[in-house]
């Protein structure tokens, strides 16, 4: 591989060297994908092998790249390419923006993707589909890094696209499972409906700018003077595209249903790649929102929205995976909100360290799912902590890292939005620290339930083991990140503007500090027995409660407004086309022509002296017309 | 008074005799008899084509004639052998009772 990278360019410290490399990082994934489905589809070694070459060829990239780009300030842009013009106006490039924005999260997606494909080789072993889904998930992983590189909206779509329908196959890659091909179905369409909106914000900035480079965009939007109004349309559009993907209210409802691919694929969907992608888009395009005071607010609450909302949701779940579905909405609605709150640099420490704590929750989930052959009723399980010590030990410190207990690293970014939102709107500034203290509680409760107290399923238990180390070995180099993740402080400096947390009053980050610990405290107290169960909660909540378990009947809703909004104007378009387009319009010439055809049949009498009759007439009417007019 | 005969008496005549054999086409049963009117109609046309030649002084009408000759000699020939191969179908050469293609 050196060599090939060589013959491009000489001066392969800084010169040539790093612009190959940022194709080959880009497109190594897809060669993977492309030589697995083509060629080695039934060695299932060797596709694993590929994949999981590719990813890490990808990560060494991109670990390069962030290196030289932070340590030594180099960074390089590859020359975009020509790729599509049309007439004079439109032209439409294929760049790559390698700016400090892209690497970090290049290192996260292809950093974290790494552990979950070496974890993916134990969790998938024995699958008929073993090389089908290493295939999927380097595309996956392609779609991702194109989104991350993209240097124009175009482009950026194109992949997002892409992400949609990896996740498509992903999710429902246990087809002949109807639940699975649902939930496939589900995310698909559902993402689509934001996209739609993005799309329409492209094209409505396009009117306005006539370029989708975001750079000429940035110079561009000032001198444009577009109204308020116009820019917080486009703001609120390009924003609908994160709302479905990053799966904000009200199109947070496929990302749960997710859950039925397999676990793996939930770590990456969650964690590293496309519920990360809206986020990152936002942070890409800040620029465009942060001019735009209604579509900030909007972003804002959103994002506060989906975060108390799904911490809610997450505490009355009974599954082990649902409950952190759950969760990742809610952290995604705090990056989201910090979006909204003009702090794009906030939002992307966040995503970074929950990436590293996310994907090991999940992992873990997926250790302890393996164990129990396929459980994931959290009230099955229970006493897990001494039969899987290593799967324990990750997930408490995920789960400590995730409820944000300092010196872990969610302490770090959680603290810097939650003070983030302190300091421009206190309303969200309690909802947020509302579901900081939720987030606790049902991770809590999470962990009690599924490793203290006795185990409830004797069966289950007795034959649960340690996974093998391809799996655990990836939970402990996420749980390293995830401890470390925050430390690094730079990383916010390094995205752009100085971070807050130093300017506040010890009270306030004391407080902050103690509110996980409560949401814990709260949580052993209920769950931390031999014998625990949601009695308790569910008599204090009352009837509360009954909503929370049906998610706030958001599904409800839906399946409503399908079958009567939607339904009603299928019946119309049914009718329509049933009986206007075809009976009246297709039908109608059928029996026209033939009603008219049955009666000039009429005139062929069979009398030929009729017809020479006839004929003799028509004749001289015509030459009395011709001579005499 | 000279009686010249002018250009008008040749289309009279021409005239009536097409009428004639439309009127025969027309009247008569027989598809024989049909036939030779048809044959009427054709020299009816013939007659008008020779005088418009004549009084014009060109010879295009003439060879317009011959033609039309020519052809409605092939057409006797075709005509005449349906009328036969008519006849030993239907033993009639009426065309009352050719109706067999009417509704």
């Amino acid at each position: 591989m050196n060599h090939l990278i060589y013959m491009y360019g000489t001066d392969w410290g800084m010169g040539r060297f790093p612009i190959c490399s940022v194709w080959i990082l880009l497109f190594t994934p897809l060669v993977a994908t492309a030589l697995i489905t083509l060629f080695t589809k039934e060695h299932k070694g060797l596709s694993a092998a590929l994949s999981i070459g590719a990813i890490l060829l990808s990560f060494a990239l991109s670990l390069r790249l962030f290196l030289l780009f932070a340590l030594k300030g180099i960074q390089h842009e590859p020359h975009p390419f020509q790729w599509l013009v049309i007439g004079n106006s439109v032209r439409i490039e294929f760049g790559m923006t390698t700016d400090a924005l892209a690497l970090l999260m290049l290192l996260v997606v292809t950093g974290v993707g790494s552990a979950i494909h070496i974890y993916s080789l134990g969790y998938m072993k024995g699958d008929p589909g073993f090389s089908r889904f290493f295939a999927c998930m380097s595309l996956f992983t392609f779609s991702m890094l194109g989104i991350v590189i993209s240097s124009n909206f175009i482009q950026i779509f194109i992949f997002w696209e892409l992400v949609g329908l990896s996740s498509y196959l992903l999710i429902g890659y246990w087809f002949e499972k109807p639940s699975a091909a649902e939930a496939g179905k589900k995310a698909f369409l559902t993402t689509r409906i934001g996209d739609v909106g993005m799309m329409l914000g492209i094209l409505l900035l396009w009117s306005h700018a006539h370029t989708f480079e975001f750079t000429e965009l940035k110079a561009k939007l000032p001198s444009l003077d577009l109204s308020i109004g116009t820019l917080a349309l486009i703001g609120a559009l390009i924003f609908m595209g994160a709302v479905g993907k990053s799966a904000q209210v009200p199109l947070h409802v496929w990302l749960p249903d997710a859950m039925e691919g397999p676990t793996p694929v939930s770590a990456l969907i969650h964690a590293a790649t496309m519920v990360a992608a809206g986020v990152y888009m936002l942070c890409r395009v800040s620029w465009l929102i942060l001019p735009s005071e209604t579509a900030m607010w909007l972003i804002a609450w959103i994002g506060g929205i989906t975060a108390l909302m799904a911490a809610t949701i997450a505490i009355a779940q009974n599954d082990i995976k649902r409950i952190l579905a759950y969760s990742t909405l809610s952290q995604l609605g705090y990056m989201v909100m910090a979006v909204g709150l003009g702090g794009p640099t906030q939002a992307m420490f966040h995503l970074t360290t929950h990436a590293f704590f996310k994907a090991l929750l999940f992992l873990g989930a997926g250790s302890v799912i393996i164990a129990l052959h396929h459980e994931q009723d959290i009230w099955k399980m229970g006493g897990l902590r001494k039969k899987m010590p290593i799967t324990f030990w990750t997930f408490l410190i995920a789960t400590l890292a995730l409820a944000g207990v300092p010196p872990l690293s969610g302490f770090y970014s959680k603290d810097e939005i939650l003070l983030l939102a302190y300091e421009h709107n206190q309303v969200l500034f309690v909802m947020a620290v509302a579901a900081a203290f939720l987030t606790a509680y049902y991770m809590g409760r999470e962990v009690f339930v599924v490793f203290f107290g006795k185990s409830r399923d004797h069966h289950l238990y007795d034959h649960a083991h340690e996974s093998p180390w391809v799996m655990t070995l990836p939970l402990m180099f996420l749980a390293l990140l995830s401890i470390i993740g925050g430390w690094y402080s730079k990383v916010p400096d390094f995205l752009g503007p100085p971070h807050l947390a130093e300017h506040h009053s010890l009270l306030l980050t004391g407080g902050l500090i103690l509110v996980p610990l409560f949401g814990f405290l709260v949580a052993a107290k209920i769950y931390w027995k031999t014998d625990p169960s949601d009695a308790p909660v569910k008599a204090a909540l009352g009837k509360l409660w009954t909503w929370i378990e049906n998610k706030y009947y958001f599904d409800e809703l839906y399946a409503w407004i399908i079958k009567y909004v939607q339904g009603t104007i299928a019946t119309i378009c049914d009718v329509f086309d049933r009986w206007i387009l075809q009976r009246l319009g297709i039908g109608g010439l059928s029996v026209g022509t033939g009603l008219i055809g049955r009666t000039v049949r009429l005139l062929q009498t069979g009398s030929i002296s009729g017809y020479a009759f006839f004929f003799g007439l028509g004749a001289t009417l015509i030459i009395y017309y011709v001579v005499v007019r | 008074m000279t009686s010249t005969i002018t250009l008008n008496d040749y289309l009279i005549v021409s005239g009536l005799l097409f009428a004639l054999g439309i009127a025969g086409i027309i009247i008569r049963r027989n598809a024989l008899v049909i036939y030779m009117a048809l044959e009427m109609n054709l020299n009816a046309a013939n007659l008008a084509l020779i005088a418009f030649s004549k009084f014009n002084k060109l010879v295009e009408g003439q060879i317009l004639v011959f033609f039309i000759i020519a052809i409605a000699a092939a057409e006797v020939a075709v005509g005449l052998a349906i009328i036969v191969a008519l006849y030993r179908r239907k033993q009639s050469v009426s065309v009352d009772e050719l109706t067999t293609m009417r509704l």
